[in-house]
Order: structure tokens, then C-alpha cells, then sequence
């Protein structure tokens, strides 16, 4: 036995017989999303300490100077054993950060883990502050922010500016993820402009482009019969897409989707409106991932092709996943992120 | 026709199942020895790794604090500046330690603990966990924390989170050091740009403990293929006689037209099966042997080197199935020669008697060209060669080439024995001795090797004690000890014990790396007692006055060693400069020491206060004050130790030592032993063409036994006489190579004659033993049997 499984095991995402990463466990004693959703800024952006999970998911697709397109993410998890705790070494919050770049042909990824309590993790609502070790994405409000991330083999320092207002997903804010009613806070903002400076192993990049951020909190996203997710926020040129669906044990999908127009304007789709096929897989770390998409949403006369950047964006982190880059072409064209979980 | 074949092999044994019996218990006694001493090994080696594991040093570079302890706040700091460092809290809870860890940042490896249940976790951060195992856990008072058994964290550690063990040890806020993770971000601030008064120590090859206690599992393990090899010339033996015995019965099956290669694969079936059983019984045998010495090489280890081995045995599967192969595979190698020789042999010569043993004189002058290339290697590696692996070489080239010169040896001194024969008696005796010597060799090269491994190994274990008292006399001058548990206790102890004793005599240390290795600073008093018994190894003129006048420091030899410092060299401590001016022995310690005089240590340390004493005074007065102290401070046994107490401990230490290796000694001898015996049974039966014309010329059968009593005794006594100086350069092989290649110190080498000589008398004893039955056999040979020589005549 050693300390990674020790971790594994730490970490209650990770090792669970229902779902992806646990996230299909039982609430005892937490709180759950409610209807109609209300939300509170700038408290919100912080964390909510009596759900179990909450995440501050930022990607973005950047461009160099040259022309080459990159990836970037910036996630910060936070994990509760227990609705209420000790506090210090006692606290039962568990922090985790991922930070990865992608390029046509490398992926860079990171991870840091932190208790909770002793101050090397945490977010703050107001200033707004969100860290754990020397990363962070810090701002004097939501709207300007600056992001730092450092691994053995990558850095970046970015600037983030907001071009629109946050939207909220679903009713409101409140998002269904199953037939069962399983549901979760979710808000966005995905109109960052940002720019800075990647630092790989060829030495520094200078890029900018379009930022995307995902706030979710809730304590039991996913249904016992759901196994992993895949994950799309497509931005195209006057419009952007967040689409996803949870697949099933039953071979069918729970799909949900938010198509946002340039002033921040949300239309929210319900279970079958959109949908995504896989229409070739790559070999990634062992597994077969679908890299190459057909994605609809015939409301939108939207019928797209979603490919990645690069096939092997994969997360090889303590939870592994994949999350990328994407490039959309179709009916709509432009760039993207895609995250899928769940496969073995 | 298989059927009748293997039939008329099996009838074999049914006929003399004494043989059986001696093959068996043969292959059985190599293979104990074998895997008992693999199972001795592989348990200690599974405690130390678990120890290295758990304690994670060496593996890590670590980052401790001048004063002892790192602020938590110092910790996020580092952490939020982009260090990947981790916190580890340790100290005693009821004299065990108690080491905390943050199982999330803590670099792999590190904690072996394993959890099943997902509950666990969530009570391991919440409300704490004790992990260790249940001995260790049995020692510590109920804390109202939850424990959980688990065999793999090493024996005297218990393990838990960072946070309980704050809470458990009084350290809130508070961590004791920060294991550095290897992988460290691109961008990361140097460490004095953070937090100030941190040092980093860098990351050892292999952990202290894990270097330390090497030598000691190399001896078990030169043990335990001697044992191996002696057992092989059992097993040789024995095989050997069962085919010199079937040839008979070879014959007439293949004159019967049965095919050579079936024969050949019955009896390889035939011996496999035997090993097989013979190596099961082997291997429960040597649990039972590992079972016996564990509790004493467990303490060995633990006592000499502060390495704690569970004294717990475990069917591991590496050394029980190491312990099978090891039959199958020495049956294979003892068998190889008689089935080739079997296959080649002509049809009709199979009967012929002696063809075996005669096999074995030929091609005695390559060996004898082997036996010397063999010893100049010996002789070479000891001279240019470096490192522990040459050592090794060195030991098993002079091992292996003084068995193969052996035979050539005797050979030699019989030839001038009979030389120098006056009667026609003498000249036979001398002359069928050395016919007999082929037969024999195997056997007597085991008893050499046994002779001598315990001649070196005694050299060894008894030279180490003798030095090391030595030392311990030297050391531990004070009568005795006191340990405070805080500054504030230990500032009392002091205004309380200096009108009481002779002199009080605080020792305080500060770690520090010199020249980038790990050492401990000490800052003794300047007293007689240091100038007294503080010998040097090697030392500038007026050592201690200059040392106490503040112009430098002593080193110990393992520093000097390691970092290749010489008299007159400057080291650098806490930023200063210090002239070495003496190096001393220091025997044990596994890391390097430096000294320097009070005054100067509080200079250079000054946040490091005194929680030890020495105290010189009258020892008749000893008990008297521990109880006092007792009385008046709540001191605890453990805060206080005799002199004389540590000095009996450190001699049972050795005690120990003596028996697992005393053990081993008598083990090998009877292997040694039963070697002989089986290799003159065989001969026995062979001889009767040589004794029946002797005796038809009127020596009686009692006066025949006689002889070959009196030629095991020669025998045995020549080949003594040469184990001697074979175990003398085993010994210094192994006290002035490989102990200085494994521990950084040469240890003097003392002759202790008395017990060579009683190893002798034991040698010559196992060879009476093992010629007895074999002569009594002669001395009632029917004279039927002896006639029956001259009809059988061809």
C-alpha cells in the first residue's frame, strides 16, 4: 500500500462503485440545490462548505502570435467528508487543483491536493480570491481577475477581463442532471478576454483569447445509473453553447444545454433537445475516447463537428479524465472545450 | 517396461533405506539452513523497509529548522510560495514514536498504510487514527483516539494524521521538519526568500537504517550460501552413492535392452520427486530454525542499530519457494555430473567399482591452476578494489579458491607423509589415504568452509565487541544520565544537581549538514572527562586544549571518511569556519559528528538549549539520586539511565549476537559433518577390494576401524590447520573491507585462540562422529564379505 492509494481513498470523489468519481453517493446530511435558485454575489463565488463537492472550472482557448492555438485550464475542487467539522488539521474540506496547457501536439498537467483549515487552500467571496499552494485566480471582483498556475514542467500568469454578465444555466441557475430530479447550482462566465503568458518547456508563449468559467456546487450531481459525462462549452462567433450529456448504464443519455447569445441572453434546453455522437475514438492512456464529435441541437439549426486539438489532452491526475481543446466546424464554426469522464 | 524399470530403480531404496534416509535428511538440512536464514533475512528486510518507509528518510530531502521546530504559518508560506514540501510532526506518545503525516501532500511512499473502508478516511481527519501495529499499539495509553492494527507500519512507529499527532505530542501550531517532494514547479522562489532560519538537508542514497543494517544481512547471507554450498556437498555425496550403488542394477536393466535416455529420465523423475519432499521438509526445518534465532537477531538488530524488527515470523512465499527451488535446483547441480557420466559410461564398465570416486582426482591440476587464479583474484580485489561488491568478491574468491586448493593441499602433505613412512604399515596407511582422498574431498572442502566461516565470523563478532566496550568505556565516562523533558525542567535540574554531584555535564546537539552530509553538532563542557576518554584516532598536536580554546572541532572517522577530511581541513558550521583538529572513533553512529567546545556551540546555536546531562559522581551514589529525582521532579525511569545499565545492555546486545551466530556455527559444523559421514559410507562399501587383501594379510577388522578412525581424525586436523588462516583473512576481510565499504569505520581485528582451538576440537569431533559408525561397519564386516573379494576377482 502506498500513499497514492492512500490519497485515492482520501479523496472521496475517487473510489466508488456508483458513478463517476463518487459523484453518485448518497447526501446524508448535506444540503441539496433547491428551486427556484437564488443567488447572492459576491457570497456565491465563494464556497459552500455544507454541500459536498463545488468546483471553479476555468478553460480557455488561447492563440499565439504565430497562429498556434492552446488550451488551458484552471480548476479548483473542493471536497467536504462531512457537512459539518472540526476546525484546522480537523476541517473536513479536502482541496484539489488541476492546471494543464495544451498544444497541437503536448499536454501539460498538474495537480495539487490540500486539507482544508490550515490556509493552503480556500476561496474568498469579497475580495475574490480562489488558491491552493502558489496557484490562484485572484481579483479585486469577479470580473478582473489574474491567474497563476506552476507544475515541474509548465507555468502561467494570465489576465482576465469579463465582456459580459455571468448566465445562469437551467432554471435559473438550477440544473437538473437526471430523470430522478438530481440537480446543481450552476452559473457561468464564459465572456472573458484574457491574455498572458505561457511558460513551457520551449520556453515562454505569449497568447490571449476567449476564458470560459464554470461555477457548480451541489452534494449529488449525478444519479446512481449515471457513469460519466461528456462536456461541451462551444463558442462561436456570435454565440456560445454549453451542452452536455450523462450517460447511462442503459446505454441512453440525460443531455441538458444552454445556448447563450453575445449579450449573455440564455435559452435553456431540457433532457433530448441536444445531443453528441461520438464518431471516432482515439487511443488515450490505455482507454478508447471519442475525440471526434457530431454535435445537434435542431433547435439552433445547429449540426456541428467537434474534433480535439490535440487526441491526448488526457487529465492523468487522481481522478483521470479528458479535457481539451476543441476546434468546431459545421453549420456553426469555432473553438471549444470538451470534458469527458467516465471511461474505462 | 517403464514400470519394471522404475520398479527394479525404487528396489533400490527399499533395500537400503538408510540411504534414503541420508539423502533426504541431507537435502533437507542444506535447504534449512537456506531458507532459515532467507527467512531470518527476508522478515528483517520487510521490518526495515517498512521502517525506511514509514520514516520516509533519506528517500526525501527534508527541510528542518535551527530551532528544532517550523511555525505551521512557515509551512503555508513555503506551500503558497510554490514549495512542494510536506509537514511531518513526530515525538514520543509513552516512549513510542509518533509520527504525523499529511497523507495528501506527502510524497508516494511514504505512508504504508492502506485503508479499505471509505468511513476511515473521514475519521483518520476528523477525529484521528492511531495506525501500528498491535505490539506497538499495546505500549501506549488509551488517548481517546481510535486505533487500527496494521502490520505494515514499522514495529515501534505509530502512525497518524498531522493534526492528531499535534494534538496527541502538545504541538499545536507547530511541525518538526518538511519532506521536500522531488518534483518541484518551474518557477519557485529559493527558500531564505520565504521563511528565514530553514535549511534544506538533500535526499541520501538509501536510507540510514537501511545502509546500516546491510553488513549485518550480508553476513546472514554469506551465512546462508556457505550453508547452501555445504549442503550441496552433502547432497553430492549422497547421490554420488546411490549411482555408484545402482550401477549393478543399470547394468542388467540396459543389458536387458532398456533404453539409456528412459533410464536417465527415471531417475531425473526419480530425484526431483525426492527433492521435492526433501526440500518441503527443508523448508519447514528452517522455519523452524528462523523461528528460533528471530527474537534474537531481531534484538541484535534492534539493539546495535536502533532498528526495530518485529520479532514476528511470516511464511513469506519469496523465501519458502526460494527454499524449494534451492533443493530442486542443488539436487540438479550434484546430479548433473553422475547422470552425464551415467550416459557416457560403456555398457559393461558401469560395474566397475571406483570408477565414480576416481572421477573425481582427475583434472586435479586445473583445478589446482583454478584454486590459485581464484586467490590471486582474492588477493587483487582486496588490494586495488573498492566498494562492497569487490568486498564480497574478495570473500567469495577466497572462499571458493581455498575449497578447490584444498585437495591439492592434502594431496601434498600425504604424499610427504608417506615419504617420510618407516614401516609397511605407515606406508599403506598413508599410501590408501590418499586413495581415498578424491572421495573425500567434497566432503572435507565443506568442512574447511564451515571451519572457517566460523573462525571469521567469531574473528568478527567477538573483535566488534571487544571494540566496542571499549568504546562504551570511553563514551559513557559520567555515571550517569538525566534527561529533562523541556528548557524550563532542564534549567531546574541543573541549579538542583550542580552542588550535588561532581560536576554536571550538559550535552546538547544541533543537526547540520557538513559538506552536504547529515551530522550531528555536539557542544560538550570542557572537562577532564572528555580529554580523559576521548581518544583520537588521529589529531593535531595539543588537540583538546585548541579545541577548547575555540580554534576548531573533532570529527567523528565516519565524517572524515565520507567526506574525505583530513587533520587541518575547515569545515563550515552555522556560517562559520572551524580547522578540524582531531578525528575519533565512533562506533555504531550511523551519521557524522562534529564537537566543539561550549562556548562555541552556544554561539553558533543559540536558540538550542541542554535537555541532557551527565553527571559525574560517586556510582555508589547513583540509585540514591534517581530516586530523589523521582521524588522531586516526577522524573520517569526512562529520563534517567545508569552508565552501568547502558554498558550491560549494550554487552546482552552482544550476547545475542553471539548466540544467532553460535547458532549457525554448530549448524553448519553438523552439516559439515554429515557431509563426512555420508562421503565415507560411500566409500565404505567401496573399499572392501582395498581392505580385504590387508586384512587377509592379518590386520584384524578392530585394528582396520581403528585406522580409519585415526585417518578422519588426520584429516579433519589437516584440514583445521588450513581453515585457520583461511578464517583469519575472512575475518579481516570483513572487518577492514567490508565493514569499512558498509559502515564508514574499520574496526581492529583481535585473535582469540582459544576459540579456534576449541573449533578444532569441535571439528575433530564431528569427524570421529561421522567416522564411527562407518569404521564399526568395518570393524563387523562378516569375513565373508572380505573373502568374497578374492572370488568375485576377475
Amino acid at each position: 500500500m502506498n500513499a497514492r492509494i492512500l490519497l485515492l481513498l482520501l479523496w472521496p470523489f475517487a473510489v466508488s462503485a456508483q458513478g463517476f468519481a463518487g459523484l453518485g453517493t448518497g447526501t446524508d446530511g448535506f444540503s441539496t440545490p433547491q428551486q427556484p435558485a437564488i443567488f447572492d454575489f459576491p457570497a456565491d463565488h465563494g464556497p459552500h462548505d455544507d454541500y459536498r463537492i463545488e468546483w471553479w472550472y476555468l478553460t480557455a482557448n488561447l492563440t499565439a502570435e504565430d497562429g498556434t492555438p492552446y488550451g488551458l485550464q484552471w480548476t479548483l475542487f473542493r471536497s467536504a467528508l462531512t457537512p459539518d467539522g472540526g476546525e484546522g488539521w480537523s476541517s473536513p474540506q479536502l482541496w484539489m487543483g488541476h492546471a494543464a496547457v495544451t498544444t497541437p501536439d503536448a499536454h501539460f498537467v498538474t495537480e495539487r491536493l490540500a486539507r482544508g483549515g490550515i490556509g493552503q487552500a480556500g476561496v474568498t467571496a469579497d475580495p475574490f480570491e480562489a488558491w491552493i499552494d502558489d496557484w490562484q485566480l485572484v481579483g479585486d471582483d469577479f470580473d478582473t481577475l489574474r491567474m497563476t498556475a506552476s507544475g515541474p514542467d509548465f507555468a502561467y500568469d494570465m489576465g482576465l477581463r469579463a465582456q459580459g454578465p455571468l448566465v445562469f444555466h437551467g432554471d435559473a441557475g438550477y440544473s437538473v442532471k437526471s430523470a430522478q430530479g438530481q440537480a446543481s447550482y450552476y452559473y457561468s462566465q464564459p465572456f472573458y478576454d484574457i491574455e498572458g503568458t505561457l511558460t513551457l518547456p520551449d520556453g515562454d508563449v505569449v497568447v490571449s483569447g476567449q476564458a470560459w468559467l464554470d461555477r457548480e456546487w451541489s452534494s449529488q450531481p449525478l444519479s446512481d445509473n449515471q457513469t460519466g459525462w461528456d462536456w461541451f462549452s462551444l463558442s462561436f462567433e456570435d454565440a456560445k453553447l454549453m451542452g452536455f450529456q450523462l450517460r447511462q448504464t442503459d446505454g441512453t443519455a440525460y443531455t441538458s444545454a444552454t445556448w447563450i447569445d453575445a449579450d449573455g441572453t440564455t435559452t435553456p434546453y431540457t433532457d433530448g433537445a441536444f445531443s453528441a455522437q461520438p464518431l471516432s475514438v482515439s487511443s488515450v492512456a490505455g482507454r478508447e475516447i471519442p475525440t471526434l464529435w457530431r454535435v445537434l441541437l435542431p433547435d439552433r439549426d445547429l449540426d456541428v463537428i467537434v474534433q480535439a486539438i490535440n487526441d491526448q489532452a488526457w487529465m492523468d491526475t487522481s481522478i483521470p479524465y479528458w479535457e481539451g481543446p476543441v476546434t468546431v466546424t459545421g453549420t456553426h464554426a469555432g473553438v471549444g472545450y470538451l470534458e469527458m469522464t467516465g471511461y474505462e | 517396461m517403464t514400470k519394471a524399470g522404475l520398479q527394479a530403480l525404487l528396489s533400490h531404496w527399499l533395500r537400503n533405506p538408510v540411504q534414503l534416509f541420508t539423502l533426504v535428511v541431507g537435502l533437507s538440512l542444506a535447504t534449512a539452513l537456506w531458507s532459515g536464514v532467507q527467512a531470518v533475512n527476508a522478515e528483517a528486510r520487510a521490518s526495515y523497509d517498512a521502517a525506511a518507509e514509514t520514516l520516509g528518510e533519506g528517500q526525501f530531502a527534508q527541510i528542518t529548522a535551527t530551532t528544532g521546530t517550523i511555525p505551521q504559518a512557515d509551512y503555508i508560506k513555503l506551500r503558497r510560495a510554490g514549495w512542494r514540501v510536506s509537514p511531518v510532526v513526530e515525538g514520543r506518545l509513552d516512549g513510542v514514536r509518533l509520527i504525523g503525516i499529511d497523507a495528501l501532500t506527502s510524497p508516494g511512499g511514504i505512508a504504508p498504510v492502506g485503508l479499505n473502508e471509505g468511513d476511515l478516511t473521514v475519521d483518520m481527519i476528523t477525529s484521528g487514527i492511531l495506525f501500528a501495529t498491535q505490539d506497538t499499539l499495546d505500549q501506549i495509553e488509551d488517548y481517546g483516539v481510535q486505533t487500527l492494527p496494521n502490520p505494515d507500519v514499522a514495529p515501534g512507529v505509530i502512525l497518524t494524521d498531522v493534526g492528531t499527532a499535534q494534538r496527541l505530542l502538545d504541538m499545536d501550531g507547530m511541525l518538526s521538519r518538511l519532506i521536500v517532494a522531488p518534483a518541484q514547479p518551474v518557477i519557485q522562489p529559493p527558500l531564505a526568500d520565504v521563511v528565514s532560519g530553514l535549511s534544506v538537508r538533500p535526499p541520501q542514497g538509501g536510507s540510514d537504517v537501511a545502509r546500516l543494517t546491510d553488513s549485518f544481512h550480508l553476513n546472514l547471507t554469506a551465512f546462508g550460501l556457505l550453508s547452501f554450498a555445504v549442503g550441496i556437498f552433502i547432497v553430492h555425496g549422497a547421490i554420488g552413492l546411490a549411482f555408484e550403488q545402482r550401477r549393478p542394477v543399470i547394468r542388467t536393466l540396459r543389458a536387458l535392452g532398456f533404453p539409456l535416455g528412459r533410464l536417465v529420465g527415471l531417475i531425473a523423475v526419480e530425484l526431483l520427486v525426492i527433492s521435492l519432499i526433501a526440500g518441503a521438509i527443508g523448508v519447514g526445518l528452517g522455519y523452524i530454525v528462523a523461528a528460533a534465532l528471530l527474537p534474537d537477531v531481531a534484538a541484535t538488530i534492534s539493539g546495535l542499530y536502533g532498528a526495530s524488527v518485529s520479532g514476528t515470523l511470516q511464511l513469506r512465499p519469496e523465501w519458502w519457494l526460494s527454499g524449494l527451488l534451492i533443493a530442486v535446483g542443488g539436487t540438479a547441480m550434484a546430479a548433473a555430473a553422475s547422470l552425464w557420466q551415467l550416459a557416457r559410461m560403456p555398457l559393461l564398465a558401469s560395474a566397475r567399482p571406483r570408477a565414480w570416486a576416481m572421477q573425481a582426482g582427475r583434472g586435479r591440476l586445473t583445478q589446482g591452476a583454478l584454486a590459485l587464479g581464484l586467490l590471486v583474484t582474492a588477493m587483487l580485489l582486496g588490494w586495488l578494489g573498492s566498494g562492497l561488491a569487490a568486498g564480497f568478491g574478495m570473500l567469495a574468491a577466497l572462499l571458493i579458491g581455498a575449497a578447490l586448493a584444498l585437495p591439492v593441499v592434502l594431496d601434498r602433505v600425504l604424499a610427504f607423509g608417506a615419504s617420510r613412512a618407516k614401516s609397511v604399515m605407515a606406508e599403506w596407511f598413508w599410501a590408501d589415504t590418499r586413495q581415498q582422498l578424491p572421495g573425500l574431498s567434497l566432503a572435507l572442502m565443506a568442512l574447511l568452509l564451515a571451519m572457517a566461516a566460523n573462525v571469521g565470523v567469531s574473528t568478527m563478532v567477538s573483535s566488534f565487541r571487544l571494540t566496542f566496550t571499549g568504546f562504551l568505556d570511553q563514551r559513557l565516562a559520567s555515571e550517569f544520565y538525566v534527561y529533562a523533558d523541556d528548557a524550563e525542567q532542564a534549567a531546574a535540574l541543573r541549579t538542583y544537581l550542580e552542588p550535588r554531584v561532581d560536576k554536571v555535564l550538559p550535552i546538547q546537539s544541533a543537526d547540520q549538514g557538513v559538506r552536504g552530509l547529515p551530522s550531528e553538532i555536539y557542544g560538550p563542557t570542557a572537562h577532564a572527562t572528555y580529554r580523559d576518554n576521548w581518544l583520537f584516532l588521529n589529531a593535531a598536536p595539543d588537540a583538546w586544549a585548541r579545541i577548547e580554546a575555540g580554534e576548531g572541532a573533532a570529527i567523528n572517522e565516519q565524517l572524515a571518511r565520507r567526506a574525505d577530511i583530513a587533520i587541518g581541513d575547515e569545515i563550515t558550521l552555522a556560517g562559520r569556519q572551524f580547522a578540524v583538529l582531531g578525528i575519533y572513533g565512533d562506533y555504531g553512529n550511523p551519521i557524522g559528528q562534529v564537537i566543539v567546545t561550549e562556548t562555541t556551540f552556544e554561539t553558533l546555536f543559540p536558540n538550542v538549549s541542554p535537555l541532557r546531562f551527565g553527571l559525574r559522581m560517586t556510582p555508589g551514589d547513583v540509585p540514591a539520586l534517581a530516586v530523589e529525582l523521582r521524588d522531586t521532579f516526577g522524573l520517569a525511569e526512562a529520563n534517567m539511565v545508569n552508565q552501568a545499565g547502558i554498558k550491560a545492555f549494550s554487552l546482552d546486545v552482544f550476547d545475542r549476537t553471539f548466540t544467532v551466530t553460535g547458532a549457525l556455527n554448530v549448524l553448519t559444523l553438523a552439516v559439515a559433518g554429515f557431509a563426512i559421514l555420508m562421503s565415507l559410507l560411500t566409500l565404505a562399501t567401496m573399499r572392501l577390494p582395498q581392505l580385504a587383501p590387508v586384512w587377509a594379510q592379518g590386520l584384524t577388522r578392530a585394528r582396520l576401524g581403528r585406522i580409519e578412525i585415526i585417518r578422519a581424525v588426520l584429516l579433519a586436523l589437516l584440514t583445521a590447520a588450513l581453515a585457520l588462516p583461511l578464517g583469519l583473512a575472512l575475518a579481516w576481510t570483513l572487518l577492514a573491507v567490508v565493514n569499512v565499504e558498509a559502515f564508514g569505520w574499520r574496526l581492529p581485528m583481535f585473535l582469540f585462540p582459544l576459540d579456534y582451538a576449541r573449533l578444532a576440537v569441535f571439528a575433530v569431533v564431528a569427524a570421529v562422529l561421522a567416522a564411527l559408525w562407518p569404521a564399526r561397519k568395518l570393524a563387523r564386516t562378516r569375513p565373508a564379505d572380505l573373502l568374497k573379494v578374492f572370488s568375485n576377482e576377475r
